[in-house]
């Protein structure tokens, strides 16, 4: 059945050359087949001739989710699409906070951005239209100073020094909140002297065609996140954010110690985030609406480390200092350096070195890293350029699966692996097994690129399935939409993103890990044992899920595929 | 590949009916791995093949449901269809309702299966598919069946003091008691505690797990159990069968020092706050049955302004007996049992147990699961008892 179109949703060109913006009506055949968010967002890229990613002519769409408008738990997110400055093919990744909810109330679909400004620029949008506000010298300043220098607003992404400098470890932040990964999205923003983009949408969202099936979905929403664990439990992220996970995966031996050398963390213990938590008394702070906000804020204004950061600047690098790794997390803040990346490129430098980074020396490593801009190169322990988030891959196969195959690089929450390989949701799965993780890689990506795509936080795909997505979405279009059919969204989606890449020249050898995770073994213990990967099953559960994307064995969309996309969307 | 995938449906389709949701030999598992496997032969191949591929889902289970699930689920099939609205808080929280196919196709089976986890094809069975894992698709039948069970039986009594049961409802009932299985009259001996050391503490839980399930006082997948041992509290995981215990533990600190609960029972908030009320260690929870019908039974049910949310928001003081029954949702939200239950379980120096209205019991004992057990049992017991009381029917009659 087909969808209806938004019927005020607009789509903002906007050129940083010649400093024109224009809004055009969406083209209803393009909000059939893509939503929002995600989805859009890359159809968008697609359809745009290819081009390098510092090229002017080279495009950075803001999409916010389909239902980011609307009053949903965890529902306010957007994607941000572009050339990917590791590989040449698409980068697309989830905007947190209040930047998705704002633009979808000002009625836009998406924000198309190209060109270049000849001087630091912030893009500002509200009700009275479109303003490019020169950023001066706020631009090169942390990214506390670009958040002050904007106008007030309800949502707001900026990059920082290392994107000024060009370093490939560029994260951006939103809402002076977020991290927004991996190492290297701010480039091609940056490249077109961007800095910072900011929106303000005051009053209340679009009006659903089904009020009451809305609050029916949410209340269902609702009752699904506060039942998870994960989520709304006494350890779950609403109470620690993602640090909580460290705590598991010390537990597992999955957690990345000294550049994924080990699996286990002598010091573990002391990284436990209930201690963190209580030396340092945080208040909650999240998205808007958030039942369970996942970002901690320190009295004197510091946002606490997520589970990666958290993560890597301790065990990876050998660390177990937590103040530490708090300082050094506020430093990679200001600076605009995505703390993961960063961490795990001088973990990987620490291996070279041959001992452990002493800890004084890790704060002016990190402003060393801003100030070698272009030339750093990227961390072994990679994939397509990007560094492996905090979970070892030899502790969880779909996850390793999952990490590999990435269409913007390794995404922890990508396939919702996580999910049922640690958190035991929606079921337990053994994760010392390959057997049935392709499918489940399938599924879990085509799940993940549907909320991604109507603006879902990824994490709560731990509670809120493709049949809450699809009811919410039936009440707000005022139609049936399935869960079935918001799959085929979702498996469309990944096959658009794969397109870009396989143009972009990507192919099998593109999505595989480093070779230390077969070859080496993890830190057994406990009666749990940490061998390498198997390499044969890794390459038949790489092939399977291939077969089930309609990819040849280069990891290529098949004619028969790609034919596929052009037909109606299959809602 | 394909016989790892036929073996692994025969042993969900063997789990149904161990679990006594089907007769042994009735289900019929369809798994797939690079190629399709049945479980066994069926005439339903066809059906079944096309929903995994309609579905893109890994497995499918069709589940004739064994008695008294039959008689319960084809009657309200038939009276309820297109769909049934179990009122139990779980089926609430995680279902949505359990739609009637029409018609023995493809296409209406699918129908059903894209917008829920499970659906009944009545004269067939209930058909449930899991995208993961068979065990998905085995914990929706096992909902299906325990939803359609409390809902046949609370409507029931609801019509019966209504003067509205008709001979329909009539012969169904009569069918379905004909059919049901014997009240857990009698309690085996569990360890003896307290319990000093982590193995012993963690046997003994698997121990009074596999008694709970083996009693039919919870399905398999349903329930959770803790243990304090010196201010670690010892909790099943989230998910994890009660019959099958051993690895499926978590040891979470009560100081909060520690995150290790992060997988544990969606309960651990519950169990916690109880441990910090009251000085008893060891605590149980189940889904008996008529303990659930009977706490979702109340006699302002016509006329009460808050009928549809008297599962979390109930403003009676209800009681079953001396047991009392409290609202609440699964989980820690605003609604969460987590508040009304502990409360009323540590209150009068410790009661015996707790219903939750709508979900199921919990129980504590001082060092072992020994009481714990006998009280799940005794107000089970007891609910059934009152149950049939309450229509006139004497309990030895059945
Ligand atoms: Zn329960
Ligand atoms: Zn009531």
């Amino acid at each position: 059945m087909p969808l209806m179109e938004h019927p005020t949703a607009h789509i903002l060109f906007c050129d940083l050359s010649t400093g024109v913006c224009r809004r055009e009506q969406q083209d209803p055949s393009l909000a059939r087949q893509a939503l929002g968010g995600r989805a859009l967002a890359v159809a968008l890229l697609a359809a745009r001739p290819r081009a390098v990613w510092d090229a002017p002519d080279g495009a950075v769409v803001l999409a916010p989710g389909a239902l980011a408008g609307f009053d949903l738990p965890g529902v306010s997110f957007a994607a941000l699409a572009g050339t990917n400055p590791h590989t040449g093919g698409v980068l697309a990744v989830a905007v947190p906070g209040g930047l998705g909810r704002a633009l979808a109330r000002l009625g836009l679909a998406a924000v198309v951005v190209t060109g270049r400004s000849n001087t630091p620029t912030a893009l500002f949008l509200d009700a009275d239209g479109v303003r490019l506000l020169p950023l001066g010298a706020a631009a090169g300043q942390g990214t506390s100073a670009a958040l002050a220098a904007l106008p007030s607003h309800d949502g707001a992404l900026v990059a920082g020094p290392a994107a000024r400098a060009g370093s490939p470890l560029a994260g951006l932040w939103a809402d002076g909140l977020h991290a927004v990964g991996p190492g290297g999205v701010a480039l091609p923003l940056a490249a077109k002297n961007c800095f910072a983009v900011a929106a303000r949408a005051q009053g209340e969202g679009p009006a659903p065609a089904d009020p009451a099936a809305l609050a029916g979905a949410r209340a269902a929403m609702e009752r699904l996140v506060s039942a998870a664990p994960a989520l709304a439990g006494p350890c779950g992220f609403g109470r620690y954010g993602t640090a909580a996970l460290l705590d598991l995966t010390a537990g597992r031996r999955m957690l990345p110690t000294r550049n994924f050398r080990e699996t286990a963390f002598e010091a573990a213990g002391q990284l436990s985030a209930p201690g963190l938590f209580a030396r340092l008394s945080p208040r909650a702070a999240g998205c808007p609406g958030c039942p369970t906000p996942c970002r901690h804020v320190t009295a004197d204004g510091g946002v606490l480390p997520d589970g990666d950061a958290w993560s890597h600047l301790t065990a990876l690098l050998g660390l177990a200092d937590p103040d530490l790794a708090v300082a050094a997390h506020a430093a990679c803040r200001q600076a605009g350096l995505f703390a993961p990346g960063a961490a795990a490129l001088l973990a990987g430098r620490a291996e070279a070195a041959g001992r452990d980074l002493a800890s004084d020396a890790l704060l002016p490593a990190l402003a060393a890293l801003v100030a070698e801009g272009l030339s750093v190169s990227p961390s072994a322990m990679a994939v397509k350029g990007v560094a492996l988030p905090a979970f070892d891959p030899r502790g969880a196969y779909g996850l390793a699966l999952s990490l590999a195959v990435g269409t913007s690089g390794p995404d922890a929450w990508g396939g919702l692996c996580l999910g049922h390989e640690l958190l035991r949701k929606p079921v337990a799965t053994d994760r010392f097994s390959f057997a049935g993780k392709a499918r489940a890689v399938f599924l879990g990506e085509n799940a993940a690129a549907v909320a991604a795509s109507l603006g879902g936080c990824p994490l709560f795909g731990l509670a809120v399935g493709l049949e809450e997505w699809a009811l919410a979405l039936s009440a707000v279009r005022g139609e049936g939409v399935s869960a079935a059919g918001l799959a085929g969204l979702g498996q469309r989606t990944v096959l658009v993103e794969r397109t870009i890449n396989a143009r972009a020249g990507l192919g099998v050898a593109d999505d595989d890990l480093p070779e230390r995770f077969f070859a080496e073994t993890g830190s057994s213990g406990e009666g749990i044992v940490v061998a390498p990967l198997p390499r044969e099953e890794f390459l038949a559960a790489r092939a399977a899920y291939y077969r089930l994307r309609g990819l040849n064995a280069d990891g290529r969309p098949t004619t028969q595929a790609v034919a596929a996309l052009e037909s109606p969307w299959p809602i | 590949m394909a016989d790892l995938t036929a073996a692994l449906a025969r042993r969900f389709a063997e789990k149904l009916a161990a679990a006594g949701l089907t007769d042994p030999g009735a289900a019929v598992a369809a798994c797939l791995d690079d190629r399709l496997a049945f479980s066994r032969p069926s005439p339903h191949e066809e059906l079944l093949a096309g929903l995994v591929d309609r579905l893109g889902v890994g497995c499918v289970l069709l589940a004739p449901p064994a008695q008294p699930h039959r008689a319960i689920l084809e009657f309200l099939a038939g009276s309820q269809a297109p769909a049934i609205r179990p009122r139990d808080c779980e089926t609430r929280t995680f279902f949505h309702d359990i739609p009637v196919i029409a018609e023995p196709t493809v296409e209406a089976a699918a129908a059903a299966l894209s917008r829920r986890k499970g659906a009944y094809l009545p004269g067939v069975g209930i058909l449930a598919h899991g995208a993961l894992s068979p065990e998905q698709a085995f914990v929706t039948v096992s909902s299906v069946a325990f939803a359609g069970f409390v809902k046949f039986f609370a409507d029931f009594l609801a019509a019966n003091r209504a003067g509205a049961v008709d001979a329909a409802y009539a012969a169904a009932f009569a069918a379905a008691c004909r059919t049901l299985p014997p009240p857990p009259t009698i309690v085996p001996a569990l360890a003896k505690g307290p319990f000093i050391d982590r193995e012993t503490m963690l046997a003994a839980m698997a121990q009074a797990g596999r008694a709970t399930v083996e009693l039919g006082l919870v399905d398999s997948v349903f329930g959770n159990i803790s243990y304090n041992l010196d201010g670690v509290l010892a909790i099943s995981q989230t998910g994890a069968a009660l019959d099958e215990l051993p690895g499926a533990m978590d040891l979470v600190p009560l100081d909060g020092s520690s995150c290790a609960g992060l997988t544990a029972s969606s309960e651990l908030a519950a169990h916690a706050a109880l441990s910090a009320l009251d000085g008893r260690k060891a605590i149980l929870h189940g889904h008996p049955r008529f303990a659930v019908v009977m706490s979702m039974d109340c006699e302002d049910l016509a006329t009460c302004p808050r009928r549809e949310r008297c599962h979390v928001d109930c403003a009676r003081q209800r009681f079953a007996g001396e047991t009392p029954i409290v609202p609440g949702e699964v989980g820690c939200g605003p609604r969460g049992l987590v508040h009304t239950m502990p409360p009323a379980l540590a209150a009068n120096g410790g009661r015996p147990g707790v219903i939750v209205c709508g979900h199921g019991v919990f129980t504590m004992g001082a060092n072992d699961f020994g009481d714990a057990l006998a009280a799940l049992c005794a107000i089970e017991t007891s609910c059934r008892a009152r149950y049939f009381a309450a229509l006139g029917i004497p309990t030895e009659t059945l």
